[in-house]
């Protein structure tokens, strides 16, 4: 029904060589072809910001981009910002300030953070909440996720 | 207070997943030989089903059953927590925009979806649809549904669905010197978990396995065990922690017709709604509420009489206890000698709306605080001491009958004005606002939990708790932390599963941390019983001289940690001391509600703000918001759920409404029309803080707290809007186009 093109990218540190349907985008390749669930599906229209990965070093909603396009890229989900099961400074950053509620806007919301922090190592509050401006969450109140970015950045993490 | 237990900001249980993308939700779950599912839906809200032709969608490769209401045991069956109105899939007439007709099961996802687009529902468009309080109400408009659904009920040839007279005293007989009367709107609002409601079942031997992003798991196995005439043996629901559920995922919805897909195909079947569905499927209920508001020249309340109007669904689904539980205090916490409610539950053509975190509370709020205001000023007293002048004291029944006021209420509303500075001169164009706000917790509720201390050492705690961001997990692993003196990191909590844990009632109403929380707690001390009785055993000392609290054995010549005494007493073998906890918060059968209150959730919001005249748009500046917590077990958890609480009540109150067009479809479908607050909506300052004497039903003193800080946002807002613009604006969301029109209309007038 469908047709199928080969791509191969890299997704953290893995080279990954797969098959995708040329209509699926990379969120339904992600979660659906190399099981990496940890990027979420919401809207699926760019609005919510859960499937937030990083392409090229880019920031990118995944429900956004085809597959394809990803033919040759250099991915990072959140799956890729621990090492060997040890935490980022902004993953400690975000569990010591509760800024993970239920949790499922959380990877967007720290690849959105990751970005930032690359692009913008010390912040200011406001450049925080607008940087993550386009990641919904709908149990906090943003105070402690900005409050995690934040006290990530004072440690020089990003 | 011990590092790891009660009272200290413990990081929370279940972090690590959710900061790694490794906790797995719903739709994170793979079944082999899995079939997806796609709902068939017409674009309209009211119409008649004439046929259905599925041939072409069963044409299309890997669709492996298109199911209809046809297919199902005749007539369709229906299902419900509170009536049983809704049936498995539609059957003769939709009812509401998005109402599934049919349902395709197929290899992929991509076929299902072409195959659903596909199916050919011949209908026609019925007109007259009621979609609002006004349609409900008019004996003209059509009847949302068959009478024959309701059998010995006076209504059942109206849209009324159930009408509630609630009150004491006599509001015809009290005299007052000002008597203020006033309609107040509060618009249809969705619940906007971000993770999509899902849903997948697989036949297991003779029975079944249903997965759902439910909120009450046990209530989901009785409603499947009833519909497939099951023992309640074989249905077992699996309830991975929700992604956000805010009341929209305490009840049954696609759960059965995936149930009976299943069963047909004889494969499991999976249905992972879009947002969009998601929409559809669950709503807040738009509430129309008339009140009169008699007081004394001195700001004594004298009586309050009430009407309110909620507009629910095409179904009741749990509408009818949000609006009698919602009405019910509609008073608030304040002493008042007469108070008269009269609320409807109306059907309409439209999503059937359900418990949604408040409960009713924040529509009928936002009338009351709103028409206190309006007396306030007409009476030249300050809003504040206008409160605090009818606050029920500690210990005051204020609502006959029921709980008295179960805190020291005055310290919550005076620290909320002392954080807003209430008096203080304010900056040219800015106003302030405070509310009260008081939400009953549970009515009734019954809670099992097991408690295994393992040889080791360590323990896991069994609990049917829905954990979908409150942070169940965290308090309950800090309570056996606390009582059996293991450390944290040794502590796991099983949830999710009704074949594992033991059954609790569900998770709503803020109740967990009091009602589970006590089951813990008792299951706790049923394994310090015996650890009494081994240390007793061990040390020759009798059990009466032994006590065993806080983690530790006390002997008459010493103490010793409970997890040493366990592991002596257990011996080589090992094995484990197993506990068990229950608790009960019994009904009571001639209250109005079917229950006392088990404890209040009081809540004073205030916030200081500015209006742009060019445009409308509202700056809030400050939103102070303090709640009576009895005790905060995880302060960091607290500060969260009210920072939440406090901006989900910003967006029904600033953005946030579902429009309908004429036909009653949702015009608003989606991320991007429909908005909620992100990072850029927010106050410049955002302050909570928490009251705590102790003085709440559950371990150690605490109350339920998550709803309190999102109960009076909008009157608070509108209160403060009012006193910088001396516009009265009683028709919510206050969005930039409502402020500016009124602007603009009180400029004309004025001109």
């Amino acid at each position: 029904m469908s047709d199928r093109l080969h791509i191969e990218l890299t997704v953290n540190g893995a080279v990954r060589a797969l098959d995708v349907a040329v209509h699926h985008t990379l969120l339904d390749a992600l979660r659906d072809d190399m099981d990496l669930t940890g990027t979420k599906e919401c809207c699926v229209v760019g609005e919510c910001g859960a499937c937030t990965i990083i392409v090229d070093g880019r920031s990118v909603n995944s429900c956004l981009m085809l597959a394809v396009e990803a033919d040759g890229a250099e991915v990072t989900t959140v799956e890729g910002l621990a090492v060997d099961r040890r935490l980022s400074p902004l993953q400690e950053a975000f569990l010591e300030t509760g800024a993970a509620q239920c949790g499922f806007c959380i990877s967007g919301q720290l690849m959105a953070a990751h970005f930032l922090l690359e692009r913008n190592p010390h912040p200011t509050l406001d450049e925080v909440h607008d940087g993550l401006s386009g990641n919904l969450c709908r149990c906090a109140g943003y105070g402690q996720i900005a409050a995690a970015v934040l006290q990530a950045a004072e440690r020089g993490a990003t | 207070m011990s590092a790891t237990g009660v009272g200290s900001s413990v990081a929370r249980v279940g972090g690590f997943g959710r900061v790694t993308g490794t906790q797995e939700y719903l739709a994170d779950i793979h079944l082999s030989d899995v079939l997806h599912v796609k709902l068939v839906t017409l674009d309209c809200s009211r119409a008649r089903i004439l046929s259905i032709d599925t041939s072409a969608a069963e044409q299309v490769p890997g669709v492996r059953l298109v199911m209809t209401a046809a297919d199902l045991p005749q007539p369709v069956p229906r299902f419900g927590p509170q009536f049983q109105d809704r049936p498995v899939l539609a059957t003769g007439e939709t009812k509401y925009h998005g109402e599934p007709v049919a349902a395709v099961a197929a290899e992929t996802k991509d076929a299902a979806e072409e195959a659903a687009r596909l199916v050919r529902v011949e209908h026609e468009v019925l007109a007259g649809g009621v979609f609002s309080v006004a349609d409900a109400l008019d004996p003209a408009s059509p009847l949302v549904q068959d009478p024959a659904l309701r059998p010995d009920d006076p209504l059942a040839g109206t849209n009324i669905r159930r009408q509630h007279d609630f009150g004491w005293g006599d509001v015809g007989a009290a005299t007052a010197d000002l008597v203020v009367e006033n309609t107040y709107q509060f618009p249809m609002v969705t619940h906007f978990a971000i993770e999509p409601h899902g849903f997948m079942a697989a036949p297991d031997g003779d029975g079944i396995v249903v997965w759902s992003t439910i909120q009450h798991p046990f209530l989901l196995q009785k409603i499947i065990a009833k519909l497939l005439d099951l023992p309640l043996s074989k249905v077992r629901v699996v309830a991975p922690d929700p992604g956000g559920g805010f009341g929209g995922k305490q009840n049954p919805k696609y759960e059965p017709l995936l149930a009976f897909m299943a069963l047909r195909v004889d494969r499991p079947v999976r249905l992972i709604l879009t947002l969009d569905e998601s929409f559809q499927a669950a709503r807040r209920a738009a509430c129309e509420v008339r009140v009169r508001t008699g007081l004394r020249a001195d700001g004594t309340l004298v009586f309050e009489d009430f009407e309110a109007n909620f507009l629910a669904g095409a179904y009741v689904d749990i509408a009818d206890r949000v609006v009698s539980k919602g009405s019910y205090l509609a008073a608030g916490p304040y002493r008042v000698p007469a108070v008269r409610i009269l609320a409807r539950t109306l059907l309409s053509h439209t999503t059937p709306s359900t418990a949604f975190r408040g409960f009713g509370i924040p529509q009928v709020s936002w009338a009351r605080e709103s028409n206190l205001d309006e007396a306030a000023r007409t009476l030249g007293i300050d809003r504040l001491e206008l409160r605090l002048r009818n606050l029920a004291g500690y210990g005051e029944e204020f609502v006959p009958g029921d709980t008295p006021a179960d805190g020291r209420w005055s310290q919550t509303v005076r620290k909320a004005a002392e954080l807003i500075e209430w008096g203080a001169p304010l900056a040219p164009g800015r106003g302030r606002g405070i509310a009260i706000g008081l939400k009953s917790g549970p009515t009734t509720g019954l809670s099992y939990s097991t408690v295994r201390l393992l040889a080791d050492g360590s323990a896991t705690v069994f609990s049917g708790t829905s954990d979908m961001g409150q942070g169940a997990r965290t308090v309950f692993a800090q309570i056996a932390s606390q009582e059996l003196g293991v450390p944290l990191d040794r502590i796991a909590v099983v949830m999710g599963d009704t074949s594992v844990v033991p059954y609790d009632q569900q998770t709503s109403a803020s109740r967990s941390s009091v009602l589970m929380g006590n089951a813990v707690l008792r299951a706790c001390r049923a394994v310090q019983a015996q650890v009494a009785a081994i240390a007793s055993r061990l040390h020759g000392v009798n059990e009466s001289e032994i006590v065993v609290d806080g983690g530790v054995v006390r002997l008459p010549d010493g103490e010793l940690p409970i997890v040493d005494v366990a592991k002596a007493g257990l011996g080589r073998l090992g094995g484990e001391i197993t506990g068990h906890g229950e608790m009960r918060k019994e009904a009571v059968p001639d209250h109005p509600l079917g229950g006392t209150a088990a404890f209040f959730e009081f809540n004073c919001t205030a916030v200081e703000l500015e209006v742009d005249e060019g445009t409308g748009h509202i700056d809030i500046v400050r939103h102070v918001t303090v709640s009576d917590v009895g005790r905060a077990l995880n302060p960091i958890q607290v500060a969260g759920q009210d920072e939440g609480a406090a901006v989900m009540g910003l967006g029904h109150t600033i953005m946030e409404h579902i429009i309908l067009d004429e036909e009653g479809r949702i015009r608003n479908l989606g991320a991007i029309d429909y908005r909620i607050p992100t990072s850029l909506d927010l106050p410049r300052q955002l302050v909570s803080a928490s009251i705590e004497n102790a003085d709440g039903p559950g371990p150690y003193g605490v109350k339920g707290i998550s709803e309190g800080a999102l109960l009076v946002v909008s009157p608070a807002v509108a209160s403060a809007v009012t006193e910088a613009t001396g516009l009265v604006i009683r028709d919510l969301p206050l969005t930039p186009q409502r402020v500016w029109e009124a602007m603009r209309e009180s400029v004309m007038e004025t001109v």
